[in-house]
């Protein structure tokens, strides 16, 4: 009772100056919408992010083949037979031997090939696995079947496309059955796999990993088909590459064993290989990464928003000395009437409470227009400035805003946190009047 | 009473039926390196139902004298009994108490809250008693009612005569039922027939039962009261009794007795 009637009593001595008290709230208005639509950004490329690296396997351990530098590469033959790296197919027999914590394991090479269908033809990404490839790595076959271990052992001249492959390889046709060809080598069509947003950065690379023109062939195929030498045009100059995996993905039962698992593989390799022409990834250190960005970037992001709250703060200070100086005459009769100094405070404090309280809720409010505002955006680029928005790197083009509750209440509640540090100093200049002078004052 | 005995109170606390005194009270300011003693050595007292007009000229001390007995001051040297407790040594939440409980005040510029009602401005002290009033919102309107204002309840002071803004302060000096009225040249800012209207008001009060004391410089409005106390350089000069008639105005006797 005695709460609503300070509330009502704020509001009613904010209604009598209109304009002044509208300022003041919009000041905090506008830091705590800022606090929640850029904690909402931050957290929407965050989890972008993340979902990325997740879908890497958080217990999954990577191991990829790199290039060394060239002086230093395993060639031991004469410079016409080309470098020779990578993991071996020996590699991967004994880490599935050696590791017991490793549950599956899978093999894989990848080399850049043409692929064509008649005068259709893309710039694709061969990729030769096993069927276990599929499961891991969560592609859903949208038509047909993926590869089967019989592919395997026959050695069959089968593919499965990317969603995006198929539908630039056969605009029209149905591919299932039809046959593309890859190098000097036709393959018959039995899958299409489903729709794949682009993964996160692995081995280094700042890109995304994109799967739009991956195909998939089997990898005893490729071993007999393409081989494991193969000629890349790197600057205008052939080069002679021997590599027999292009990556082991590794997955491990326990989530808890897989920085140890990784370590031992490391150690296992390192006994192998007198270069370094691997690399291991652990996206659960990728996403222990990012989760620390995150905080990084959070932390940022509330010391920008922390300022612009600042500034409303002072503002609302600025405007209750206003305020007290031009009611300095109701101080004194309030004070004559019996109010102690404690309860001028309050009476003031409350003012302030109810100006900077009403900028967090209206905050909180233009806060949850942040998905809608950046959709709109969004849209007005994309239909008005095509260029602009074809430039804009995908991270920012499929920007998902996503609202964090604790960003809502931590806005709301600094906001009137804000109200009561800087209302402190004019209510407490309030009290402190002489009461006898307060009542000359005019 | 003769006034001598007035003017030399015995020591020690009041007997039970002064409302309030002072004793040996003195008040030094000091004012550009220089002592000025606005009282100096004042001895009153002020029994139940006593109507008192202090005067004197600008700066005899009238004006402390008031905020000493409304503890908006505090005496430099001697003590101040209200209502049984020496208020002369009490800290300021204590005497911000006793202002909102043991008295009521009339101000000459009215001194309403413009933002606030007629009602709302009536009912300001009753939002500092501790323990709250019962029946506060029945207690203003009845108060409205008997200061004539029970139709402009919802009115803000700018829409209300010079009068009837001194009548909305007259309720609201009566609303915590206070032991001693002060009142601040109540008519000074009103012309002669809304003056007498006030004083009406105000010698109704006391007929009733209520303490009143008063500061003016208005010989005629002096002469409602029962006693004129004159002031001259922060003394006592003279205590005077008045003797006149004061016919009861029927109504008022019965919901302004003090309680």
């Amino acid at each position: 009772m005695k709460f609503l009637q300070q509330l009502r009593l704020g509001f009613r001595s904010l209604l009598l100056h209109k304009l002044r008290s509208a300022l003041a709230v919009l000041g905090i208005l506008i830091g705590v919408t800022a606090v929640i639509w850029l904690v909402a950004m931050g957290e929407g490329v965050s989890y972008q992010a993340q979902q990325q690296i997740k879908d890497l396997g958080a217990t999954s351990i990577i191991v990829r083949s790199i290039k060394p530098a060239e002086e230093s590469s395993r060639s031991d033959s004469n410079a016409r037979m080309g470098i020779s790296y990578g993991l071996l197919r020996e590699d991967f027999e004994r880490i599935i031997t050696n590791v017991p914590t490793i549950g599956r394991a899978v093999p894989m090479r990848e080399i850049s090939r043409e692929v064509r269908h008649r005068e259709q033809f893309i710039d694709g990404m061969v990729i030769a696995c096993t069927p276990e490839y599929f499961g891991m790595n969560r592609l859903k076959i949208a038509r047909g079947r993926a590869i089967s271990a019989v592919d395997m052992t026959s050695y069959a001249n089968v593919v499965v496309l990317a969603h995006e492959a198929a539908v630039k390889l056969f605009p029209i046709e149905d591919p299932l059955g039809r046959a593309v060809q890859i190098g000097q080598e036709f393959y018959v069509i039995i899958g299409v796999a489903a729709e794949r947003s682009a993964a996160a950065a692995i081995g280094g690379s700042l890109d995304a990993r994109q799967y739009d023109r991956d195909v998939y062939i089997p990898l005893t195929t490729f071993r007999v088909r393409i081989g494991d030498r193969v000629f890349t045009s790197r600057a205008g100059s052939f080069q002679l590459e021997t590599v027999e995996l292009t990556q082991i993905t590794a997955i491990v039962d326990d989530m808890k064993e897989v920085d140890s698992t990784a370590d031992i593989i490391r150690v296992l390799l390192q006994r192998y290989h007198k270069v370094v022409d691997y690399a291991i990834v652990v996206p659960k250190e990728l996403l222990e990464q990012a989760e620390t960005m995150r905080a990084m970037f959070n932390v940022l992001l509330l010391l920008i928003a922390g300022i612009s709250l600042l500034v409303g703060g002072i503002g609302i200070m600025n405007i209750m000395l206003a305020t007290v100086t031009e009611r300095t005459r109701e101080i004194g009769i309030r004070r004559a009437l019996g109010a102690t100094k404690g309860e001028i405070v309050q009476q003031f404090l409350w003012e302030t409470v109810v100006l900077s309280g009403t900028g967090g809720l209206l905050g909180v409010l233009f806060g949850f227009l942040c998905g809608p505002t950046v959709n709109a955006v969004r849209f007005a680029v994309r239909t008005s400035l095509p260029e602009v928005w074809a430039a804009l790197p995908p991270n920012i083009r499929n920007l998902e805003p996503r609202l964090a509750p604790w960003s809502i209440i931590a806005a709301f509640a600094i906001s009137v946190g804000v109200g009561i540090v800087f209302g402190i100093y004019p209510a407490r200049r309030a009290a402190n009047m002489d009461p006898i002078e307060a009542l000359r004052h005019e | 009473m003769p006034p001598q005995q007035a003017l030399t109170p015995s020591a020690g606390p009041p007997p039970r039926d002064v409302v309030a005194a002072i004793r040996g009270v003195s008040k030094v300011y000091s004012l550009g390196g220089h002592e000025v003693k606005a009282l100096d050595n004042v001895s009153i007292d002020f029994r139940q139902g006593d109507y008192v007009a202090i005067m004197g000229s600008s700066g005899s001390g009238k004006s402390t004298l008031l905020n000493v007995l409304g503890c908006l001051d505090r005496p430099t040297t001697g003590q101040y009994y209200l209502a049984g407790q020496d208020v002369a040594v009490m800290d300021d939440e204590t005497l911000s108490r006793i202002r909102g409980r043991y008295l009521g005040f009339i101000f000459q510029s009215y001194n309403l809250i413009q933002q606030l009602s007629v009602v709302e401005n009536i009912e300001v002290p009753l939002s500092y008693q501790r323990p709250p009033m019962p029946g506060g919102r029945e207690r203003c309107l009845k108060l409205a009612e008997l200061v004539g204002l029970s139709k402009r309840l919802g009115h803000r002071p700018t829409e209300l005569s010079g009068g009837q803004q001194q009548r909305v302060a007259i309720a609201r000096a009566l609303v915590n039922n206070p032991h001693v009225i002060l009142a601040d040249e109540p008519t000074g800012n009103l012309d002669t027939a809304t003056s007498h209207e006030i004083m009406d008001l105000l010698d109704a009060l006391n007929k009733a039962g209520r303490t009143i004391v008063m500061v003016t410089h208005e010989n005629d409005i002096a002469q409602r009261a029962r006693r004129i106390v004159r002031l001259r350089d922060g003394r006592i000069e003279s205590v005077a009794e008045v003797h006149r008639e004061v016919l009861p105005v029927a109504g008022l006797t019965s919901s302004v007795k003090p309680g």
